[in-house]
């Protein structure tokens, strides 16, 4: 079974986020950048599938060639290759599904596991478009998947409950948080990873057209709350819920 | 023709209240932009619920009522939103920012070329949008530069639509879905019982992160003193402690109750994301240095295990509650 995931590169989200001085968007300067949380989900089920049906996970990310440390940190996890499509555009969702529609034409793999959002710019888009572009079944927000010859059985976190879908592969799977407990990649798995093949690709090698349909035209901070009152005891919480906030 | 399509919510015959967010919206950029607004409805006997929306002022309500539509799946609900969005030639596609939404709206973005715009916040022009990143930490002002814009409503920063009166036309839409295309069916449903309201709904929520080890029994019970619903931390979850639909935060539910309990949460940059907003916020917590003091409007420093029963106590001397 071929597994291709993502490694979607963004600022460590326990980061404090900074603006750049001409509100163009966050700056990121001097940052430590990390995998999206919910790639590393999604690397770490294609890793379980992998060990139990056996078969070739496939890292693949999109942007600047800094990009290929996150293949790297998924290969050091136990992915068997990469594939970098090198770009400095400004990849929005809909370029970023456009170009991996044209990586999986190439791969052929028979599932595509992502994360259900990127923690940076929160669209959450990508795995849905990829879904609809390539005709393929979609199971989102997964906290359960097993596989069983074509198809997929995939629990689904959704609102007031849990889904469960059956999905004809080749399918697309989106990670959420409770699908697993990503494992950290092992000193040898470091070194490994280093003599792992990572194919380089570029969007205008693959037919795509990088010009974005959503844009960011400017970014502000919003306004925060400030401390309010420390209470010494329960009475007093409650007296000041009922006549000073008004809430009871 | 309408210029702007909202797609309705419903499970099983019920409204989902989270549509009349999207509503409100589809209303403003009605006003602000120009043009109308239609309701689609898709589900298997949705008639009243169609009935129920003719009264919020759309030009029209389009019911798509057919057995294969019983239950959401992405596919073939696209393939009708779809043919209805063209067929309207509609401008705008808007849907709340449920789970379903955010499963549906990009398939239906890609369906029509149309760029999309994620958890919009505010309308600030024909094809500007105000949308959160970065956890909310930052706002961002996007522009969608093609003809035809999809995208999701944040149901907190929307309000609830009021029924104006006055009853909209309806009209059905044809349904052409080839079950037997579909590569996803559904297998079942595991739905969360609950006595208590919907944590997007209510107007009291309770929350419990890792200071609660685990027992939710104090949060559960403050909760029902208050007729709160009851939310939880990342940790929490991540814990195993409550399912993950109870999670609050950047990439949980996001709420803006009128009074939000925080208990035990530290208050990560992610909780705050998920509720920020609540009118009035009250934390108890041991630490008295835990990041979730420095934007709560009243702070209890204190084990909750022995705050929280005390504070039901309080609560129910002065009436709260039963």
């Amino acid at each position: 079974m071929k597994i291709l995931v993502t490694a979607k590169r963004l600022m460590d989200p326990e980061t404090k986020v900074k603006l750049k001085k001409d509100n163009s968007g966050v700056d990121t300067e001097g940052a430590k950048f990390v995998v999206n949380p919910f790639d590393e989900n999604a690397i770490e089920e294609a890793l379980r599938l992998k060990e139990k049906h056996s078969g070739e996970v496939v890292v693949v990310s999109i942007g600047k060639p800094e990009v290929v440390e996150q293949i790297r940190t998924g290969l050091a996890m136990g992915g068997d290759r990469g594939i970098h499509v090198n770009t400095d555009a400004d990849v929005d969702s809909d370029v970023a599904a456009r170009i991996l529609v044209k990586v999986i034409e190439q791969e052929q793999p028979d599932v595509v596991i992502m994360g259900k959002q990127a923690v940076d710019d929160d669209s959450g888009q990508v795995g849905q478009l990829l879904a609809q572009y390539l005709g393929w079944g979609q199971a989102c927000f997964a906290s359960e998947v097993s596989i069983d010859g074509n198809k997929a059985t995939v629990t689904r976190e959704v609102d007031g409950g849990l889904e469960t879908l059956e999905v004809q592969l080749p399918g697309i799977i989106t990670a959420d948080l409770r699908l697993n407990e990503p494992r950290y990649a092992s000193l040898p798995g470091i070194m490994k990873a280093k003599k792992k093949e990572v194919k380089e690709l570029t969007p205008d090698a693959l037919g795509v057209d990088t010009a974005a349909k959503v844009k960011v035209l400017s970014v502000s901070t919003p306004p925060a709350r400030s401390a309010g009152k420390k209470v010494e005891s329960v009475q007093e919480l409650v007296q000041l819920l009922k006549t000073e906030a008004k809430v009871l | 023709m309408a210029k702007i399509l909202v797609v309705a919510e419903q499970y099983m015959g019920q409204l989902r209240p989270a549509t009349l967010s999207a509503v409100s919206a589809a209303r403003e950029a009605a006003s602000k932009n120009g043009g109308d607004f239609a309701i689609l409805v898709l589900g298997a006997n949705v008639g009243a619920v169609a009935d129920q929306l003719t009264g919020y002022g759309a030009a029209k309500v389009i019911v798509a009522d057919a057995p294969v539509l019983e239950r959401y799946l992405s596919e073939s609900y696209t393939k009708v939103v779809t043919d209805v969005a063209k067929a309207e030639g509609a401008e705008l596609v808007l849907a709340s920012a449920t789970t379903t939404g955010k499963d549906l709206l990009p398939r239906v973005a890609a369906a029509l070329g149309a760029g999309m715009a994620s958890d919009i916040t505010s309308i600030e022009g024909p094809n500007k949008f105000n949308r959160p990143m970065f956890a909310g930490n930052v706002i961002a002002t996007v522009e969608v530069t093609t003809p035809i814009i999809v995208a999701t409503v944040r149901g907190t920063a929307f309000s609830a639509a009021e029924a104006t009166g006055g009853a909209s036309e309806k009209t059905t839409a044809n349904v052409d879905v080839d079950a037997g295309s579909l590569r996803t069916s559904f297998v079942k449903f595991d739905e969360t019982k609950s006595e208590r309201p919907g944590l997007t709904e209510a107007r009291v929520v309770v929350s419990g992160g890792r200071g609660t080890k685990g027992d939710f029994e104090p949060i559960n019970a403050l909760a029902d003193t208050l007729g709160a619903a009851v939310g939880a931390s990342r940790a929490a979850v991540d814990s195993g402690w409550v399912p993950n639909d109870m999670q609050v935060g950047q990439t949980g539910k996001i709420v803006a109750p009128e009074l939000y309990f925080a208990v035990g949460i530290s208050g990560a940059i992610q909780h705050w994301a998920g509720m920020k907003d609540s009118k009035v916020i009250v934390a108890i917590n041991k630490d008295g240095e835990a990041p979730i003091f420095a934007g709560a409007d009243y702070g209890l420093i204190g084990d909750l295990f022995k705050a929280v029963p005390e504070l039901i106590d309080e609560l129910k001397k002065a009436g709260v509650g039963a």
